[in-house]
């Protein structure tokens, strides 16, 4: 699918209903700088979502679905768990994998889409909670990595079975009590990004949703990453607020408190050389378009 | 085993598969009439007599024909405005297929999920769907089965649905012209819509523009 297709038929128009009208005006498809700060301002490609009041990850799939490079050629693989019960919502192509499948059906349907659109960049972008990808999805998160598969793994970390009542899983912290984990877990904290690293993933980064700007940053960088060098994962910390007891309002708070000095999730970020210079590149190449255009922009005023 | 007939419910809460009760699909050229395989003008001649004979007659377009994946849709929407147009016929569009929360606006849209809704808000006795998705059109159509007496008809792209009571297959542009012309044809023969009078409603990026207005 390119933006030009994200039309609806003249004939119709006019009993569609207010938010496809606003998609199809509003939205930012195909703007090469779209990123957090269009929310507000424009139509976002999360129309709404059935999560709980207050969860971070409604947050983060905001951020994450404002800040992808090209939605309109970008197709996500979901999994079992909280994040699945979004992708219905979400003006964005989604495949919903089986249980822990979700980076094996990533790899072949990256391979098809540059099979069939030789000519065209897209993005794939798996999407699932840390039970998929950590506990039931290893093996395959893992293989799709020794293999290079040049795709985007995102892993929102909850650190627990969350909508199944609170089960022990790997990405928990050591010691946590849960309500179906009440003696405690016994081991430490599976080091995902690490392995991420040392298993061939070019861009590894691991932070919260707490900053907009930072979840845009690793995000644009992973898609980048994955499209010219290798495989690329972003673990975000995306508290379940119902499960460790807290209120509404206070996953903001839960996540600064988990970044600071000595926290589990102070921002960290793993690049390979050659991914490095990638992204220099296009650092470089983004001031230079933005500087252009302000100066098009000041020659026209003048 | 007898011909299990698809007729207008409410049938049962859970209403049965008609491909599990032995009903089959149409061939190239046919169509079925409550499961039973005729040539392909018969169930024009009925689509026109139902339309007509109805009172809230609907067409609800799904995505296929909403989106403008092409030219070639662009033309089959217009031919659905003209079918429209011509019965005349509601038209409440599938625009996609999410669960909508809190809740639909019943008056001007259908969800795969809950389509009772709809039909049992707008009153709607025979409805026609065009270009949704078969997954969701027979999600839709058994639900509809199950909780309303709306007679439901199906234009299909692929192969038909069995749990229309009327389907035809393999639509395209043409096909919806021949619905057009069955209708017209019945009208000259002096059949006269029973429709209740209606306007469209029209719908802005601001919401359900006020047509008392104009």
């Amino acid at each position: 699918m390119s933006k030009e297709k994200i039309q609806i038929c003249e004939d119709l128009a006019d009993v569609m209903p207010p938010e496809y009208q606003e998609l199809v005006a509003t939205a930012t498809y195909g703007n090469q700088d779209r990123g957090w700060k269009d929310i507000g301002s424009s139509k976002e490609l999360i129309e709404q979502h059935s999560l709980c009041a207050g969860c971070p990850e409604s947050i983060a799939f905001r951020y994450i679905l404002a800040s992808l490079p090209a939605p309109e050629d970008t197709v996500f693989v979901g999994s079992t768990g909280c994040t699945s019960l979004v992708f219905p919502h979400v003006a964005v192509h989604n495949i919903h994998s089986l249980f822990g499948n979700q980076n094996a059906i990533a790899s072949g349907l990256k391979r098809t889409l540059k099979s069939r659109f030789p000519d065209v960049e897209k993005d794939v972008v798996v999407l699932a909670g840390d039970g998929a990808t950590v506990d039931i999805g290893l093996d395959m998160t893992m293989q799709s990595w020794f293999r290079l598969e040049k795709f985007t793994t995102i892993c929102f970390d909850n650190e627990l079975y969350a909508n199944t009542g609170g089960q022990e899983s790997g990405l928990m912290q050591k010691g946590f009590v849960a309500k179906m984990a009440p003696k405690g877990k016994n081991f430490e904290k599976v080091r995902l990004a690490e392995i991420a690293r040392e298993a061939g993933c070019a861009y590894v980064a691991v932070l919260t949703v707490s900053k907009p700007n930072r979840v845009e940053q690793a995000i644009k960088n992973a898609i980048y990453v994955a499209r010219e060098v290798g495989p690329s994962f972003v673990q975000l910390y995306t508290p379940c607020i119902l499960e460790i007891g807290k209120q509404s309002m206070e996953g903001l708070d839960e996540m600064k408190d988990s970044e600071t000095i000595g926290g589990r999730f102070v921002q960290k970020e793993y690049i390979t050389d050659e991914a490095q210079k990638l992204l220099d590149s296009i650092k470089e190449e983004t001031k230079a378009r933005k500087k252009a255009a302000k100066e098009a922009k000041k020659s026209v005023n003048a | 085993m007898s011909q299990y007939q698809v007729l207008p419910g409410p049938e049962a809460f859970l209403p049965p598969a008609a491909a599990s009760m032995g009903n089959v699909l149409p061939d190239p050229g046919e169509a079925h009439i409550e499961g039973r395989i005729v040539p392909e003008d018969e169930a024009y001649e009925v689509f026109a007599r139902k339309v007509l004979g109805a009172k809230v007659p609907t067409i609800f377009p799904g995505p296929l024909v909403l989106w403008k994946w092409n030219d070639h849709v662009a033309e089959k929407a217009k031919a659905i405005r003209e079918l429209a147009n011509e019965a005349p016929m509601r038209i409440i569009p599938m625009a996609d297929y999410r669960p909508k929360y809190p809740k639909i606006e019943a008056a001007v849209e259908i969800n795969p999920n809950h389509p009772n809704l709809t039909i049992w808000h707008n009153k709607i006795d025979v409805c026609i769907f065009i270009g949704v998705h078969c997954h969701q059109a027979n999600l839709s159509l058994k639900i509809i089965r199950g909780g309303t007496n709306c007679y439901t008809m199906a234009m299909c792209a692929m192969a038909g649905h069995e749990d229309a009571c009327l389907s035809f297959r393999d639509a395209d542009l043409g096909k919806i012209r021949k619905l057009i012309d069955a209708v017209k044809k019945l009208k000259s023969e002096g059949v006269e819509s029973q429709a209740i009078p209606f306007k469209q409603f029209k719908l802005s990026r601001a919401g359900l523009v006020d047509q008392s207005a104009n």
